[in-house]
């Protein structure tokens, strides 16, 4: 059943490309009105074959091999119906699934644009989910049978037996594929040599709604990763997170560019460059992630043959869309022009800011495959990454605080410069204060950077009347104040993160930071599919009451696996992480100690960045239904006029 | 107390130094007394790549390679040895793949010259823009 509606889907793409090309060529073409139902019916079958999906796994239907390779009939009810796209297949088909989804809407809500556009778009959108389909059902089939059916099934990789499993996936495959919508919408455009102000507008909401989920999904898999892998670290610049970084880097260029050519009219081939680049870092994404080329932390599916499906099919995409760009670049104009000191060119600057650290990102990802290509293995890691990066990041900061308080086409610096003068002094005096204390000069920056990044993100509101600013407005503000608060939280957790790895006996205490810590027993406890060693730790800040963690060392059955579960403390000013580790032969215990003050700020910052996303998403589509009811009434008023 | 056991461990590690293979690994797990050695131990552990689990530093890794070698660097960098001479024995047992922080060979020169080919295209770029367009 499953199985049936995904070909029926993917012979309804099939038409619906052939029907909006041609649509394309002929004028008036009859094919033209198929267009849009068949991108809501094939994303109806695409829904039902996904739904399918999770009901086998609902149920443990051990007949369908990929349940019997990834799920376990002891495994908790959650777990179970997440596993369905905890594995290569069903992340496969949600894609197409969240891909088709986002056709059907397209199809069903978009009006604003000229219609061959629209037309071009759904094409577009069809010929990169054909792709996907072909994929599914040649390579990598969901629904497969086995036969004879095990009685029981391998389970699932446990460091993914976890909420966070539930929720990270679709969100960042949410995010991948918004991404595919913003390409489609780029190359429909270009087909149609439409690329205007208006083209902007509609694809505005598509870019914003895959920004915000793509930075729920970085936040959140880095938090996941960060009490997962139980040894406190929360950015790894491994090849799968970088993978998911990429995206959000030409996400955020493409962004900012379509604000500026949807209320500027300016920077047109460059947006729809961005849009093609944006959509080619989630092929990327997804490539690095599926085939496994690059081992990583993350890494739970490896499969080269498949890897090498979706090289050929980003190869097909990418090169498609960008011989079309090559064609037709040449006919979209930039547009209007503006000064040096203005606000398009400071949003020019922090493009190409971004642009540099994709490729930084992007080349130190790619290039231990390349060095294998030579001959050689080399590994690169955060002493390339993060001096490489900030190079651009540092810069890019100071503009993205300078930018927002300039004005439109051309301003004069000295008219923002009073604005500037107080978070500079609290700068400097951060930085100096810093310096005396013996910092490294990296994290120092950070801190005196983030200080001043929150005091600048609320100037422009300065001066203007709470209750009449604008939705998009605040959005930018939060936005940019969420960048300040994750600097000032990664800066502080590697700068003041102190770290103690003891054996203690039962009873014994031991200090990290200003917290004491006394373990006071282990005993084993058991799960639905794993047994543990439970430590109780006894942890007072400062002399205060104490509380307790239970950090546990887990041993999975179904699939064989220890992993250990932390225990966080959470207060206002940082976090107490601890974990436990094997017992010495004098019985002893190893324990973990973190104390890391003010790191739950990056994760805020995350939060706020993307709740800043929320706000001007909000305010843009409010504004939008406003101008849809206006008009509806000035057509509705003319029609009783002319009958009247 | 913690100071006598942190000897007695010593004593027990001294024949099997240099040697990755056997247990025990005393600093496999604990740290060392002395605070500024640890710092110095932990940034180069931050930085080699744990040979077993593939994605994660020997400082973040669960697996036993990684604790010989976190032993390893503890006990070397107490001896007095510099950091970046505990890297170049490492790189020359493991090869380049144990190490995070490229060196730079005729392999890998691209690397380092990429962000400064990006700062040079970046200001380019953005100086054609700027001068072209200014009204």
């Amino acid at each position: 059943m499953g199985l049936a509606a995904l070909w029926l889907a993917a012979a309804l793409a099939a038409l619906q490309l052939i029907s909006g090309f041609l649509s394309l060529r002929v004028a008036d073409n009859p094919l033209a009105s198929v267009v849009r139902p068949t991108a809501i019916v094939q994303a109806a079958l695409v829904a039902v074959a996904f739904l399918c999906l999770i009901a086998v796994f609902w149920r443990t239907d051990l007949s369908v091999a990929l349940v019997a390779a990834n799920s376990h009939s002891a495994k908790p009810l959650l777990y179970k119906v997440a596993g369905a796209w905890g594995n290569h297949e069903g992340s496969m088909l949600l894609w197409v699934t969240i891909m088709a989804l986002a056709g059907g809407c397209v199809a069903l809500l978009e009006r604003r644009l000229p219609e061959p556009t629209i037309l071009a778009t759904l094409a577009a959108q069809a010929f990169v989910s054909l792709g996907f389909y072909a994929f599914l059902l040649i390579a990598s089939n969901p629904f497969a049978r086995l036969d004879p059916v095990p009685t029981e099934g391998q389970g699932l990789n446990p460091l993914l037996q976890d909420p966070g499993l539930a929720f990270h996936p679709p969100t960042l495959y949410i995010g991948y594929v918004g991404l595919s919508v913003a390409f489609s919408f780029a190359v429909g455009a270009l087909l149609t040599r439409e690329v205007s102000p208006a083209f902007a507008r509609a694809m505005r909401p598509w870019v914003l709604g895959a920004w915000i989920f793509l930075t729920l999904g970085i936040t959140a898999g880095s938090y996941w990763a960060y009490y997962e892998l139980g040894w406190g670290g929360w950015w790894f610049w491994d090849p799968v997170e970088n993978a998911s970084l990429m995206p959000w880097l030409a996400a955020t260029a493409l962004l900012h560019s379509v604000s500026v050519l949807a209320s500027r009219n300016a920077l047109r081939a460059w947006t729809v460059m961005l849009g093609v680049v944006a959509f080619a870092m989630s092929m990327i994404g997804t490539f690095l992630v599926r085939s496994g080329v690059l081992t990583s932390v993350h890494a739970f599916a490896v499969d080269p043959e498949r890897g090498t499906f979706i090289l050929a099919l980003l190869a097909i995409n990418i090169g498609a869309a960008l011989t079309i760009f090559a064609l037709r670049a040449g006919t979209v104009s930039e547009g209007e022009r503006f000064a040096v000191v203005s606000r398009e060119s400071a949003l020019v600057f922090n493009n190409v800011m971004l642009t540099a650290i994709l490729g930084i990102v992007l080349l130190g990802t790619l290039y231990p495959l390349l060095a294998e290509a030579l001959g050689a293995q080399v590994s690169v890691g955060p002493p390339y990454f993060n001096p490489a990066t900030a190079v651009f990041v540092l810069p890019m900061l100071v503009v993205m605080g300078v930018g927002p308080l300039l004005r439109w086409r051309r301003d004069l610096f000295v008219r923002v410069r009073p604005a500037l003068i107080l978070p500079l002094l609290v700068m400097a005096g951060v930085a100096l204060w810093l310096a005396l204390s013996g910092l490294h000069l990296l994290p120092l920056l950070g801190i005196a950077m983030g200080t001043a990044l929150l005091m600048i993100a609320l100037v422009p509101l300065r001066g203007r009347r709470l209750r009449t600013v604008t939705l998009p407005l605040w959005g930018m503000v939060t936005a940019h104040f969420g960048i300040g608060v994750a600097l000032l939280g990664i800066a502080c957790d590697s700068a003041f993160s102190t770290e103690r790895l003891v054996a203690a006996r039962i009873g014994e205490t031991v200090a990290v930071g200003p917290w004491l810590v006394r373990l006071g027993r282990v005993e084993p406890v058991t799960g639905p599919n794993w047994t543990a060693l439970e430590a109780t730790l006894a942890a007072s800040y400062a002399g205060a009451a104490p509380s307790q963690l239970k950090p546990q060392a887990r041993s999975f059955w179904t699939p064989p696996q220890q992993t250990s579960e932390s225990a966080i403390l959470t207060r206002w000013n940082g976090q107490l992480y601890t974990v436990l580790g094997e017992e010495a032969e004098d019985g002893r215990w190893q324990l973990r100690l973190w104390w890391k003050p003010f790191v739950t700020l990056i994760w805020f910052g995350g939060v706020l960045v993307a709740l800043g996303g929320v706000l001007a998403l909000l305010g843009r589509v409010a504004s939008d239904w406003r101008r849809h009811i206006a008009t509806a009434k000035i057509a509705y008023r003319r029609q009783r006029q002319g009958r009247g | 107390m913690k100071r006598l056991l942190f000897i007695a461990a010593l004593f027990v590690a001294a024949p099997v130094q240099g040697d990755s293979t056997l247990p025990p690994a005393p600093y496999a797990n604990v740290q060392l007394e002395n605070l500024a050695q640890e710092a110095k131990a932990e940034a180069l552990m931050e930085t080699l790549r744990c040979l077993q689990c593939q994605g994660q530093s020997i400082a973040d890794s669960d697996a036993q390679i990684a604790g010989d070698l976190r032993n390893q660097v503890r006990l070397r960098i107490k001896a007095g040895e510099a950091p970046e001479a505990i890297r170049a024995w490492l790189i020359e047992r493991y090869g380049d793949y144990v190490s995070y922080a490229p060196r730079v060979t005729g392999l890998t020169w691209p690397l380092f010259a990429a962000p400064l080919a990006l700062i040079g295209l970046a200001f380019v770029l953005l100086r054609r823009r700027f001068t072209r367009s200014a009204p």
